[in-house]
């Protein structure tokens, strides 16, 4: 057989039926996640139909986007801290998934969390899976070598009912990345200057494969990061061939196959990866070892300097409405504005390391006082482990507040909120105008970043703040 | 669906560049759990002032935009979350095509499956079309093709079997139901 992709592997396993000129591929999805904002519509179309779910073993199911990151014992609470609307999406989310099959982690599952952080925790995301949802960062899941991409809700509908998507084949692009990372560097910033690089529409059409020297040396929660990020470029998917960091990290989980079920499926991961003879569609190298924290000064993800750059100058309409709108001038950098939130979490960086990392800056220091820091674990069983090393003391020592998982201030769904006007340093994805509340000023940043500048209440290189020595 | 041959209208002319889902229509809007209403939310911080005043300055807010149902827009509209409110918003306000030189992915297959016209033309069209608002023009399925005032056209691709089920009101689940035979086969083969 011709040498072939990483995608066009996973892609061939899955064809129920190949695509032609008059109609597209059906895709077969061997794990579909859900949650409450993109499927009740989906949901209600079953039931109009009178369809049954085909595949509810095939379902991960939670909550996350609408839901409270204040305590609530049980869904009674709801009504008391969440607004009608969102209580009830949730509400109808339990009803769903109890009259179609669907099992779901919902409020007192030690298994809740942003379902691109409990995928991959559980062990339900594999090497080799197609993997879809009703969500645009379902990418992150590419970390593992599997072709997972975002749908919109009719589509959630035709999985729910059929296990099957109508597809045409993306083209690939290759994004090469080599060079080892300075400290005080991190994976964030390496995808926000791959966005800044190729532009946010760079991607569009295409699965991108991340490849090179440094994505070797990545672990897989650097990897999750910057997978995360491939729809900021454009790219619905974006993947990274399996190895055994992988595989060590699959390994184990609730959901990962065991025993001779485990050998059988190694066998198979480890064919997965692009052969050397393959050819991409497209290909861009990026050198990252001169790599600095970088920060966004716009209003797309694209829009993005290292932190001691300069906004550049532009004079194109929208270039020029998202500087007035984020208030930055052109000609000056980003570092030392004055800063009013910082959100520390994400499907981006809400996991553990990144708590990690950002604990390491707030350990024993504390966060400026007209700082609000919000730090939210991507799920509770980040949130546990995170407890567990005393990170949720260092966060409330330092005058931060440590909460219940879930998306929280990425979207700005659940009633955490930056104000009108004010400016946030957000471990999150987007920096779209009122993505994080209507007015407010979105900079995305790294969990380093984002800690420094809770700390000195501006715009902060992180070095400044390490130990010149130290490598976090 | 009903089948869609035509689009008739006015053209309305938003040149902005990465137009993306949370400014179509803002994530506070989609704790419903329907598919109707969302149009007097769309655009809804470009469309008002804080205090719920309508903004004079945006052109959807022109006396000439009323009813107006073919939106030109700045390239790679739609870009962003794979929210599908995005089309249904912009339908409910009485969208019924967009065009620009480039249409994201997500949201291009959102607006396939709604009956919601995604039309890419070449740059030189699209300044044209830029640089004369509110003309009339006829967005025509059929042909691919975005008919001008005086008869010129200026023809656009669109997937082959959306545009099949487009014209003739064919839903594509039950295309994909129709399949059980061969989604059978397949997952017996992964056993
Ligand atoms: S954390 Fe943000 S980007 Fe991730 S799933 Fe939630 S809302 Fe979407």
């Amino acid at each position: 057989m011709a040498a072939r992709t990483l995608f066009a592997k996973v892609w061939d396993a899955h064809i129920v039926s190949p695509e032609s000129d008059a109609r597209p591929a059906i895709l077969y999805v061997d794990l579909h996640l859900i949650h409450e904002v993109t499927s009740p519509q989906a949901f209600a179309e079953l039931r109009a139909r009178a369809l049954s779910v085909r595949r509810p073993d095939l379902c991960l199911a939670t909550l996350d986007h609408s839901t409270p990151t204040v305590p609530i014992a049980s869904l009674k609470d709801l009504a008391v801290v969440s607004e009608p609307a969102a209580a009830k999406q949730v509400l109808q989310m339990e009803q769903n998934c109890r009259d179609f099959g669907i099992e779901l982690r919902s409020f007192g599952s030690g298994e809740r969390g942003i379902v691109h952080v409990i995928g991959p925790e559980l062990g339900a995301t594999q090497p080799g899976k197609t993997i879809v949802c009703g969500d645009s960062h379902t990418s992150t899941h590419g970390a593992f070598g599997a072709l997972a991409f975002g749908i919109g809700t009719t589509e959630v509908g035709h999985v729910l009912a059929t296990q099957c998507l109508l597809q045409r084949k993306p083209r690939t692009l290759a994004v090469i990345l080599t060079g080892t990372l300075s400290a005080g560097v991190t994976a964030k910033d390496v995808i926000l200057k791959i966005i800044g690089t190729i532009g946010v529409a760079g991607g569009n059409g295409h699965v991108i494969e991340y490849r090179g020297s440094t994505v070797a040396g990545l672990t897989m929660e650097e990897r999750m990061t910057i997978c995360n990020m491939s729809i900021e470029a454009g790219a619905r998917a974006g993947m990274i061939g399996p190895d055994d960091v992988t595989y060590e990290y699959v390994a184990g989980r609730p959901l990962a196959p065991r025993g001779s079920a485990w050998d059988d499926a190694l066998e198979r991961w480890r064919a997965l990866g692009t052969d050397a003879e393959a050819k991409f569609d497209q290909s861009v190298s990026i050198d990252v070892s001169r790599l600095k924290p970088m920060v966004t000064f716009g209003t797309n993800p694209g829009m993005v300097v290292a932190i001691d750059e300069s906004v550049p100058a532009g004079d194109d309409p929208a270039f020029r409405k998202a500087l007035a709108y984020m208030q930055v001038d052109a000609g000056k950098p980003l570092k030392d504005k004055l800063v009013d939130v910082v959100f520390i979490g994400s499907c981006t960086n809400g996991r553990i390391s990144d708590l990690r990392q950002a604990a390491e800056l707030l350990r024993g220091r504390r966060v400026a006082k007209h700082v609000r820091l919000l730090v939210v674990p991507g799920s509770q069983q980040v949130k546990r482990a995170a407890e567990a090393e005393g990170i949720d003391e260092i966060v409330k020592a330092a005058g931060g507040e440590w909460r219940e998982s879930g998306c929280s201030m990425c979207i700005g769904m659940n009633g955490d909120t930056a104000g009108r006007g004010q400016l946030s340093v957000s471990t999150s994805n987007r920096n779209f105008e009122g993505r994080q509340g209507s007015g407010a000023r979105t900079i995305l940043a790294s969990p380093l970043t984002a800690a420094a500048s809770a700390v000195t209440g501006k715009v902060t290189d992180p070095r400044e703040l390490m130990g010149s020595s130290r490598r976090i | 669906m009903n089948g869609i041959k035509q689009v008739r209208s006015r053209t309305v002319v938003l040149p902005i560049d990465d137009i993306d889902t949370d400014q179509i229509i803002p994530a506070r809007f989609l704790t419903t759990t329907t598919k109707t209403g969302l149009g007097k939310s769309l655009f809804t911080d470009w469309r008002y002032h804080p205090d719920g005043t309508t903004r004079d300055d945006f052109v959807l807010n022109s006396p000439d935009a009323e009813g107006a149902a073919v939106l030109v827009a700045g390239r790679n509209f739609g870009c962003g979350s794979s929210r599908e409110h995005a089309p249904w918003a912009l339908l409910d306000f009485g969208i019924r095509a967009v065009i620009s030189t480039e249409i994201a992915d997500i949201f291009c297959n959102n607006a396939l499956k709604n009956g919601l016209l995604p039309v890419i033309v070449g740059a030189d069209d699209h300044r044209w079309l830029v640089e004369h608002p509110g003309i009339e023009v006829t967005v025509d399925l059929e042909t691919q093709s975005v008919v001008l005032p005086g008869g010129r056209r200026i023809g656009f691709p669109i997937d082959g079997f959306s545009r099949y089920c487009l014209l003739h009101g064919l839903d594509q689940l039950g295309f994909l139901l129709e399949n059980e035979p061969a989604i059978l086969a397949f997952e017996q083969r992964l056993i």
